[in-house]
């Protein structure tokens, strides 16, 4: 499913849409999978699948953990394209990667493979358009979305460019900062959307540090998408009892999704 | 002088692969060094402080006895002799003063034996800025003398306990937080690693190294160098020492670290061993696994222990400009020995991996008897002393 369907519907019914993140491979291969369905049965409308990074300098402690705890059970970049696979159909799936791994898996066949799993596009925290020449490239022979970041230090300027780079909507980084749920959330991120909007039409996300319903419905007056990710792992981390993590995530997402809804 | 292109690329090498967060310091940043270059008041500032505090320039010196057993002239450039005891002091006092000029109150920096942790430390407390130090938790432990000395100077040391908390875990979380803090923070980086325009910030600071170097050997024996030698582990006392000869028919050797040796896998010798990939916000050679994981490198040298390198270097050796091989943990250890025996100088072991190079080099003609070989004897060797104790059995009533 293409990320523009999934906004035409949630712009149809006047709201923002949830994005839940969740890396590949974390708690287990099979239970990623089956996290991604809970959170798409409990009211997720896109999903981000993270790839985890040996070097993730974007993310804080929650996806840090979910990572390192993934790569030591031997996580391998091609079963990505296993759980895109086994979780597409429904909703969007978007990868969410480090630049390296996909320029050594190679760009173009990342892209194929990806497309070839029924994914959607790829959402690059550490890639920039500048440096995106291949990506670009790539993207489009496989007909994907790329989503840039822009952020609360970005001029008016590169917001232009980077929005122009994008395909699907844009990923607007709240804060000045890594991952990490947060008791309060940015007041930076609203005008850092207004000053977004002013150079484009696409759908604007907003990610860092959404934990609940009550923050999830803040950022949803002003941005079209509410992206939540180390609140999603955390329901892994603070249990070894996958099961009851499973159980966690499903009341998390449902109190999100009402979040978006109010 | 090779400069990189305006977005920071020498070939398909370097750039910026960062965060969007971090454009808007990079530029400023490339903008306040280029100006400071042109700026004749900066650059005579920094050149008083490092002839009055840095105690530069550093002695240029033939080494007689190490030059009669490899029948090579064997020139030394005294980076040992400087403030903090390396050349990272020529570094940091560009990079701080910089730091004022941007305006910014504080410099965080990342640090594996703790001598970049500590030279930063000290530039940090003379310029009145506030400080903080990434290091890994392992390093932290086993480099505890350091960890004092960073707190002495009035450093905050932060102890990393992700990942393999080493060297590239502690650049991770230096540059997180520097995400969070960059509207009054600069990123004091220890190498010329990192996005553009660190790598170009970084070596112009260090240049000094080769400046001085060919002057020197101009005037004490007329002629340039044959062959000049420098270790590599980020890259910075090498860059710094060939940035001069780039133009010249000189031939230039980098020399990584070859751990156990490179046969073994456990090494630190990025550009022989590495593949082309993006590390630490530029492309470069990365020592990586088939998907692109970072893997752990391998050294007896704490300052050569790095799976990345300096995105110039990369480009100096894929033009073939420059050359780079690995020295194993013992060459160095040898060399170490043979330089206190021969001239009573105790280098650091990152340091003896240059030479151990350049002796390989004349024992292996590479380069013809008689040739004028300059080796950066880029610090000193006081901080690996329990290194040595452990490696040559000192505390084992050895006396050799």
């Amino acid at each position: 499913m293409r990320t523009a369907e999934a906004f035409a519907k949630t712009r149809a019914e006047g709201r923002a849409a949830l994005v839940g993140y969740l890396p590949a491979g974390f708690p287990t291969l099979a239970d990623s999978i089956k996290a991604i369905d809970i959170m798409i049965e409990n009211g997720a409308d896109i999903i981000e699948v993270g790839l985890p990074y040996s070097d993730p300098v974007m993310d804080g402690p929650a996806i840090q953990k979910a990572a390192d705890r993934a790569l030591h059970a031997g996580f391998r970049t091609s079963q990505v394209f296993e759980v895109v696979e086994a979780v597409s159909g429904r909703v969007p799936i978007l990868i969410m990667t480090y630049w390296n791994l996909v320029e050594r898996y190679g760009t173009g066949r990342f892209a194929a493979d990806f497309a070839a799993a029924g994914g959607a596009g790829l959402i690059t925290p550490d890639l920039i358009p500048d440096e995106a020449d291949e990506w670009l490239a790539a993207s489009d022979a496989h007909d994907l979305d790329r989503v840039f970041l822009v952020a609360p230090s970005s001029t008016d300027e590169r917001i232009a460019s980077t929005v122009a780079a994008c395909r699907g909507f844009v990923y607007a980084q709240s804060v000045m900062g890594v991952t990490g749920a947060r008791s309060a959330t940015s007041t930076a991120a609203p005008k850092l959307v207004e000053r977004t909007r002013a150079h484009t039409d696409l759908p604007i996300g907003v990610g860092l540090g959404v934990r609940d319903g009550d923050q999830a419905a803040e950022v949803a007056s002003y941005g079209d998408a509410v992206i939540v990710g180390s609140a999603i792992v955390g329901c892994y981390l603070e249990t070894d009892d996958v099961p009851s993590g499973h159980q966690r995530l499903a009341e998390l997402t449902t109190e999100l999704a009402g979040g978006v809804r109010r | 002088m090779p400069q990189p292109d305006l977005t920071g690329h020498w070939g398909e090498f370097g750039g910026r692969f960062v965060p969007e967060a971090l454009i808007a310091a990079l530029e400023e940043l490339d903008i306040a060094h280029r100006k400071a270059l042109e700026d004749p008041e900066f650059q005579a500032e920094l050149a008083a402080l490092g002839r009055d505090y840095g105690n530069l320039p550093s002695p240029m010196y033939r080494a007689d006895r190490l030059s009669e057993a490899a029948g090579v002239e064997i020139w030394l450039k005294r980076e040992d002799l400087n403030h903090t005891g390396a050349h990272k002091i020529r570094n940091v006092l560009g990079q701080a003063l910089l730091t004022k000029r941007m305006g910014k109150t504080r410099v965080i920096a990342e640090t594996g034996a703790g001598q970049h942790g500590v030279a930063a430390a000290t530039a940090a407390t003379y310029m009145g800025l506030e400080c903080t130090v990434y290091m890994g938790e392992e390093d932290t432990r086993r480099q505890a003398l350091n960890v004092a000395r960073m707190r002495l100077l009035g450093a905050e040391v932060v102890p990393v306990t992700t990942g393999s908390r080493t060297l590239k875990d502690a650049m991770n979380e230096a540059l997180r937080e520097w995400v969070a803090s960059v509207d009054h923070t600069h990123y004091l980086i220890g190498s010329v690693g990192g996005p553009h325009p660190f790598p170009m910030v970084v070596r112009d600071y260090c240049r000094g190294i080769g400046d001085e170097a060919r002057a020197q050997l101009l005037d004490k024996t007329g002629r340039l160098p044959d062959a000049v030698a420098a270790c590599v582990g980020g890259g910075s006392n090498a860059m710094g020492a060939f940035t001069a000869f780039l133009d010249d028919d000189v031939k230039l050797y980098g020399f990584e670290a070859g751990g156990d040796g490179y046969e073994t896998g456990r090494h630190a010798a990025t550009i022989t061993a590495g593949e082309i990939g993006v590390l630490h916000g530029a492309r470069t050679y990365v020592l990586q696994d088939e998907d692109g994981q970072t893997i752990e490198s391998h050294s007896i040298s704490a300052g050569l222990d790095y799976p990345g390198v300096g995105p110039e270097h990369a480009h100096l050796a894929a033009t073939g400009r420059a050359a780079y091989e690995p020295v194993t943990d013992a060459e160095a250890m040898a060399a170490l020995e043979k330089l206190a025996r021969t001239e009573g100088i105790i280098c650091a072991i990152e340091s003896a991996h240059a030479l151990a190079g350049a002796l390989r080099l004349a024992e292996d003609k590479t380069l013809e008897p008689g040739s004028l070989v300059l080796v950066n004897l880029s610090g000193r060797g006081d901080k690996d002393m329990g290194t040595v104790v452990d490696y040559f059995g000192f505390d084992k009533g050895n006396d050799q």
